[in-house]
């Protein structure tokens, strides 16, 4: 990567090739940031601060930032990634707080002893306003993990189907945490 | 710190256990995925939480280092769980299995 920046700065003064330029820097930056990502994954796991270690660190965090780098940072510019990152963190207190509540509704479903008749499964379908692969995932999850529902499939179109464990949990959604989700994604 | 980890392994002991219980009392496959995919992450949580205070009794790197890979151990349950529990959900729906309802029972 060390080599790739001197021949982009070379490659800027002719207006031929701009746009290549262009991609091929976006191209690293998202390549480079996954390589630092990982290379702390890496540091933090291995435990070890010497020369060995370290060294095979940075060649095996920099062959799978090449080869996978683009998987991660889909969005070009730097900006509206670090600025997504930090909305997603902004997210999640919010989401832990949701998770606490369901697992306290399905302690109370569980340990009731006329449990049959509180629950009333179903599966509802819902049209979602998500666009992008990484916002639809997030509210897949977001809903597995709140009270009550549990993503049963989401299609390429946006369509979600949700398994209720009774009617008053379907009824919240899409809702608060869809308009919460496309926030958060800019959408 | 010793006692407040030890109040939330029990925590998280409740949590598995509560899990397993809804398991076997709930009607079919659909709604037993409810605590088999949620219980299970509030009882990581509170468990890998109960460790962590722990190894950091000893304030030295090495267990600083370890604290962080528990968090990350969270971290990745977190992300992980509700793919998983999706998966099978959806595996169930493609063979076919219809969910039950309230109008089976009466």
């Amino acid at each position: 990567m060390k080599k790739a920046l001197p021949s982009s700065r070379a490659d800027k003064p002719t207006d031929s090739n701009l746009s290549q330029t262009k991609r091929f820097r976006q191209f690293n930056f998202g390549t480079l940031l996954s390589f630092f990502i990982l290379f702390g994954l890496w540091v933090v796991l291995s435990g070890r601060f010497d020369g060995f270690h370290l060294v095979l660190g940075v060649i095996s965090s920099a062959i799978v930032a090449l080869i996978s780098g683009d998987l991660i940072f889909t969005s070009p510019k730097i900006r509206s990634i670090l600025m997504l990152w930090l909305r997603w963190v902004g997210y999640v207190p919010w989401l832990v707080f949701q998770v606490f509540l369901a697992n306290l509704q399905v302690m109370y479903l569980t340990f009731h002893p006329r449990m049959l008749d509180l629950i009333d499964p179903h599966i509802i379908e819902f049209d979602s306003r998500l666009k992008s692969d990484y916002a639809r995932t997030t509210f897949a999850n977001s809903i597995t993990l709140t009270p009550g529902t549990i993503t049963v499939n989401a299609t390429v179109l946006g369509r979600f189907a949700v398994h209720c464990i009774n009617t008053k949990s379907g009824q919240a959604l899409p809702g608060k945490m869809e308009a919460k989700v496309a926030k958060v994604f800019n959408e | 710190m010793n006692i407040l980890a030890a109040i939330l392994l029990i925590g998280g002991l409740i949590f598995f256990a509560g899990g397993a219980i809804g398991i076997l009392r709930f009607p079919d496959f659909y709604s037993r995925l409810h605590p088999a995919g949620k219980l299970d992450t509030a009882g990581q949580f509170m468990m890998m939480a109960a460790v962590a205070l722990f190894v950091l009794q000893d304030l030295s790197w090495q267990s600083f280092l370890t604290a962080a890979k528990i968090i990350l151990i969270v971290i990745f349950v977190f992300i992980t769980s509700p793919t998983a529990t999706h998966a099978i959900v959806d595996a169930g729906v493609r063979a076919g299995l219809k969910p039950w309802t309230k109008a089976e029972r009466l």
